[in-house]
């Protein structure tokens, strides 16, 4: 029996880490690993014929690239806040429909919030292109009907570029909208109509407060993939209306692999920057909650 | 106190007009939240429709204007080698990716779950990593992964997109499965270890068992995401072009229907999947 324990209580004691090694190890090498050389080209200097690199340590990079494409980043704060806060908006009241009224079709209703993520995402882009353009289902009926001005059009504009990621990343602001309001606990609301409370102070003063980590997942988990987007802006925007995710890609494609991670890493420190503002004021482990 | 106070508050509160007012909002909020449905759902069915849309060029092309329908497009759904060898690589990158990130995944979630840090030193590292996967913006990972693949100069292809597909997966499946074991049951275990099951016997009729749905969820988030990928596919796909890239590509020249053809039958599939997996959710509950 003595010989035989040292070896069960191994397997016990490593059990945790064989478990996580396969994925952990995946991760490592394909997504930290990444990160790192990302950072390391940002600093080399790229041949742009060849795309051969040499590290240079040139940290200028970081300035010149922001000179050059500000006018880009700015863009895609603006389209990917104008779309967050539209969904915000648009999600917010039929989130708190299912959550408290939604009874027995709550998974009913939940699919439905999710219809558009079983379209294929260019699919789906490409589709308010069509319905977008001078001529199409919208625009052109109501020109037909000379409700719109017939040289009125709303494709190659911020403007579409704003209605495209709207819709797209619409689920992912009325999920965890749905979940922090779901949560909440139905008792502190006949608590609150117990103390005379009227239905919009109920409203104002429990669910709202109520659901502000909800609020900021939801704004977070559709705001830094919309500033990322480049698919809407190329296929329903102009060419003045460029956004960052647009110059990353064209980087990459024209050999410039230093100019391209350096706008990526850039990118990231952004979406870290609101990461780690979540954190510190409602702690790191709620955002997951609402994934 | 609430059993008491409430009919207090009807018959005294509130007066004649509340009845009136509460039945007009009751209307208002699903009247919103149907239109918001429709919403979501208008592009899907602009989506179906371009699929019957008969052409009248004499190009491949979808226009815009509806010239009338056809099944024209369905009878020659693979009319294009291209796209179809497309869509069936996507099919094939997506098995391959749910089958190593739902493995891979799944025994990830079972270590955070069961250990905390005195047995587990870095478990709280690895929840970071996996969060910061899911919150990075796509286009980041892709670029990184990209400039690996160049950095080493790895070949872009099927295998550069399957590695790039599972390690965006993983974080998905783990945090899935996760979820659907937080009422997990260690006694049952335990029961099975008292009866002389050894480790792989309590796993296979135990636990596997039990956290079988969370697994099943994560596998179809895992297919789902990968067959929609495209921001990273596009930056390592090279000479194997998936679906989704095929499908950007061509929207420059000209969208031939089967797209849309493609496009409703992938729409379908999912639906159906997901429409068995509520039925089957609500049976067992």
């Amino acid at each position: 029996m003595r010989t035989r324990r040292p070896r069960v209580r191994l397997s016990k004691v490593l059990a945790p880490y064989l478990l996580s090694l396969p994925a952990g190890l995946w991760l490592l090498v394909l997504f930290l690993v990444p990160l790192v050389t990302m950072l390391s080209l940002s600093l080399q200097s790229c041949n742009f014929g060849t795309g051969a690199c040499v590290m240079t340590w040139h940290w200028a990079e970081f300035t010149q690239q922001l000179s050059l494409y500000h006018g880009q980043f700015l863009n895609s704060f603006y389209y990917a806040g104008a779309a967050t806060l539209i969904d915000l908006v648009i999600s917010f009241p039929i989130a708190y429909w299912i959550a408290f009224y939604g009874g027995r079709k709550k998974n009913f209703f939940l699919l439905m919030l999710l219809v558009p993520f079983f379209v294929s995402f260019v699919i789906r882009t490409v589709v308010w292109s069509f319905i977008l353009s001078d001529n199409g289902v919208v625009l052109g009926t109501l020109k037909h009907a000379h409700l719109l001005p017939q040289n009125f059009h709303v494709l190659a504009t911020g403007y579409a570029v704003i209605a495209g990621l709207a819709y797209n990343y619409l689920p992912f602001t009325a999920l965890p909208l749905y979940v922090a309001i779901e949560r909440i606990d139905r008792r502190m609301l006949d608590a609150a109509y117990d103390l005379y409370a009227t239905r919009r102070e109920a409203f104002t003063r429990v669910i709202l407060p109520l659901t502000v980590p909800g609020l900021f997942a939801a704004f977070l988990l559709t705001f830094i993939p919309a500033l990322g987007d480049y698919v809407n802006q190329q296929l329903l925007g102009g060419t003045n209306n460029t956004m960052i995710g647009t110059v990353i890609q064209n980087s990459f494609q024209n050999l410039d692999y230093a100019g391209g991670s350096t706008l990526s890493a850039m990118l990231l420190a952004i979406a870290l920057i609101g990461i780690f503002a979540y954190a510190r004021l409602l702690g790191s482990r709620t955002i997951e909650e609402y994934l | 106190m609430s059993a008491i106070s409430t009919p207090v508050r009807e018959q005294t509160g509130l007066g004649a007009r509340q009845p009136r007012r509460r039945r007009w909002t009751r209307l208002l909020l699903p009247g919103y939240s149907w239109l918001v449905i429709a919403y979501l759902v208008f592009p899907i069915a602009v989506m179906v429709a371009y699929s019957f849309n008969r052409v009248t060029t004499g190009l491949p092309q979808v226009s815009f204007a509806w010239n009338g329908a056809t099944l024209k497009w369905y009878q020659e759904w693979s009319g294009i080698p291209q796209l179809t060898s497309s869509f069936w690589l996507s099919v094939r990158l997506a098995v391959a990716t749910t089958a190593l990130a739902t493995v891979l995944g799944t025994l990830l979630a079972l270590a955070l779950v069961r250990y905390r840090p005195p047995r587990f030193r870095g478990k709280t590292a690895i929840e970071q990593v996996l969060f910061l996967n899911i919150a990075a913006p796509e286009i980041v990972l892709g670029a990184s992964l990209l400039g690996l693949f160049v950095t080493i100069s790895l070949a872009r292809g099927f295998l550069t997109l399957l590695l790039a597909h599972v390690a965006f997966s993983i974080a998905y499946v783990t945090i899935t499965v996760r979820a659907r074991m937080a009422g997990f049951d260690r006694s049952l275990e335990e029961a099975a270890h008292d009866l002389y099951a050894n480790g792989w016997a309590t796993f296979r009729k135990i636990t596997l068992p039990l956290i079988m749905p969370g697994v099943l969820a994560g596998a179809m988030m895992a297919f789902a995401i990968s067959i929609d990928d495209f921001v990273t596919s596009n930056f390592v796909s090279g000479s194997a072009v998936p679906f989704p890239v095929w499908v950007y590509g061509v929207t420059r020249i000209g969208i031939p229907p089967q797209v849309f053809v493609f496009g409703t039958a992938i729409f379908a599939v999912g639906i159906l999947c997901a429409a068995a997996s509520i039925v089957v959710s609500r049976r067992q509950t």
